[in-house]
């Protein structure tokens, strides 16, 4: 009942064009994340989605059916703001019900699909209050629950938690991860924070300068990168990139996760020194420089002592790196 | 060191802040002190306040038994409110349109209407006049108001485009989502966000209107549609002015707009837009 296709969608401002041929399905039921740097047109192409911006060219279909020309309030769809997009002068009951009201939905109805809503993110004690009188994370949740009242196809996320502090980013991610289990909703999420992404969706979408660059699971993106813009985007801290040539590799890049270097004080295949070491306690990030390869990230589990400017060795695990030519496409 | 430096600024911004409202409310203190004296008192002394010993409430007398200054009071009122009405309406309107669409020449649209701002309206009197002879519209309000609506929109649409472009795209889109139409948006979510800029161009606008001689004298100045400005004029006569008259009649008129003013202030100040967005 919310299954969502984009056919050759593109949109141009003026002479700039900001998406350039988008292709994707996404199955009932799933979710979907939208990431990529700023300007890549993510949130463009969720506002497309939502009908908010006209499509240049191409097909948007819901279900099958054609939606490009359909009215955002009429294509099912709920979408929740970065800025919260609160109605200010409606109380909470009121933001929640009021697409409810618009469509002509009873009373009665809309009572108990607010009150439902209220539930499931412990809105209740906030019913009466109005936007000015609560807090960030209550706003986003309000937004959320404006969301849920509607039952919509498609749910549409842009960007929900940047305005929140991290803290509450985590609470509300699991609480948005929660509520698809529940409702077993198709949903759409915009984000540029690639943990997000990879907590949150079955599947993500990698766009980069209006293209899709990979679409996969998280660990498919993890593990299977299309090229060398997907392998440094997903994962954190950052993928390594070295120089192919200089480890006897055919000319090109090499990407390899920072967990998956080894650091030795003794031998190694890449001498470095440490230029600087984060210690979280849990895990030590140690950062190595060698003047062939640049800076190098090395992650270790656990607490680990080294000092700055120390000199190591670095050894790749090779079942685990990636090759990469010249122009950055995976050679496979 | 910076404390006192600090502190001989706010003295001086107060000083020349003080200075300019001196200044600005001089003339309106000296017609006011003068308007309760005798006409011999005033000559004598225009400066001195009323006392008991010159006190006079003679030209208080003269306009009110002049008989029709309640209806010069009205036509003012009705001019200036339903001006206003429209050049808000219209202007927040087109202030809309001009800030939330984008369509061909949207920026031409906007500087063709600002245009007006630097084009007083007066120059083209003689052409007003003839089109509200031609339409039979002289000598009634209705032409009055047609002429400062149009005066009043060019500078409410430059400022209210302004404010306009502020608010949050995120709500609108919010209430387009939930189907709303663009009316609703425009009047239950964009209209209260913009409230204090409606409220400075509405004290822009009625300050002009009220205090117009200009086109009430041409356009209208039949006894039936005379404005107050223009109801004063009768005790300024060629020979002999009856000062006691024309300044209780001006002091009389500084009052409703005075009112008018104080609503619109306390919507300037109060902050009412707090939890919109983030």
């Amino acid at each position: 009942m919310g299954a969502l296709e984009l056919r050759g969608v593109t949109k141009s401002f003026g002479s700039t064009e900001v998406i350039k041929g988008v292709d994707l399905s996404v199955k009932d039921g799933e979710f979907c994340v939208f990431v990529g740097p700023s300007g890549c047109g993510k949130s463009t192409l969720l506002r497309m989605i939502a009908g908010l911006e006209d499509a240049t060219g191409g097909d948007i279909l819901v279900d099958g059916k054609r939606m490009n020309d359909v009215a955002p309030a009429k294509r099912e769809l709920a979408m929740v703001f970065q800025s919260y997009a609160l109605y200010p002068h409606l109380t909470v009951r009121d933001n929640m019900g009021l697409a409810l009201k618009q469509a002509g939905v009873a009373k009665s109805e809309i009572k108990v699909a607010t009150d439902r809503a209220a539930a499931m993110l412990g809105l209740e004690p906030l019913m009466g209050r109005r936007p000015a009188e609560l807090s960030g994370g209550q706003r986003q949740r309000v937004a959320i629950g404006r969301a849920i009242v509607r039952t919509p196809k498609l749910f549409l996320f842009d960007e929900p938690l940047s305005n929140l502090d991290a803290a509450l980013r985590v609470a509300t991610r699991i609480e948005i991860a929660k509520l698809h289990r529940e409702l077993k909703a198709t949903m759409v999420y915009v984000t540029h924070d690639q943990v997000e992404a990879m907590t949150l969706a079955d599947r993500i979408v990698v766009l980069r300068a209006g293209r899709v660059e990979q679409v996969g699971s998280p660990m498919e993106l993890y593990n299977d990168p299309a090229n060398t813009f997907v392998a440094g985007f997903i994962g954190s801290p950052q993928m390594n990139f070295l120089d192919a040539a200089s480890l006897g590799l055919p000319a090109g890049k090499v990407g390899i996760r920072p967990e998956h270097l080894t650091i030795s004080r003794d031998q190694g295949e890449i001498p470095a020194e440490v230029s600087h070491v984060e210690k979280l306690g849990g895990e030590t990030l140690v950062y190595a420089r060698n003047p062939q390869h640049g800076l190098l990230t090395v992650r270790l589990f656990g607490e680990h002592d080294f000092e700055v400017s120390e000199k190591v060795h670095l050894t790749l695990q090779r079942e685990r790196m990636f090759q990469f030519d010249p122009d950055g496409q995976r050679r496979r | 060191m910076s404390a006192r430096t600090s502190l001989g600024r706010t003295i001086a911004a107060h000083a020349i802040l003080l200075t300019y409202t001196m200044i600005a409310l001089f003339p309106v203190f000296v017609i006011v002190i003068n308007s309760f004296k005798s006409r011999k008192a005033i000559f004598a002394d225009p400066l001195a306040l009323p006392m008991p010993d010159n006190f006079d409430l003679v030209g208080y007398q003269t306009v009110l038994k002049q008989g029709d200054f309640f209806l010069y009071f009205q036509n003012s009122l009705i001019v200036t409110v339903a001006s206003l009405f429209f050049v808000l309406l219209f202007g927040a309107m087109a202030a809309f349109a001009l800030s939330e669409y984008r369509f061909k020449g949207n920026t031409l649209m906007g500087l063709y209407l600002a245009l007006g701002i630097m084009i007083p309206i007066r120059l083209g009197t003689v052409a007003i006049l003839e089109i509200m002879v031609a339409t039979g519209l002289v000598n009634t309000l209705t032409a009055l108001i047609l002429v400062y609506t149009a005066q009043g929109l060019p500078l409410a649409v430059f400022i209210l485009a302004e404010f306009m472009k502020s608010v949050s795209h995120d709500l609108k889109n919010a209430g387009r989502i939930d189907g709303l139409s663009e009316y609703r948006i425009f009047f239950t979510l964009v209209l209260p966000l913009v409230r204090p800029a409606m409220a400075t161009v509405a004290v822009f606008t009625m300050i002009p209107i009220w205090n117009d001689l200009w086109f009430p004298l041409i356009l209208a100045p039949a006894e039936h549609t005379k404005t107050v400005t223009l109801g004063a004029q009768v005790f300024i006569g060629q020979f002999v002015t009856n000062w006691n008259a024309v300044l209780a009649a001006l002091s009389l008129a500084i009052v409703p707009v005075l009112v008018l003013y104080l609503i619109f202030s306390r919507q300037l100040i109060r902050g009412i837009t707090a939890g919109a967005v983030k």
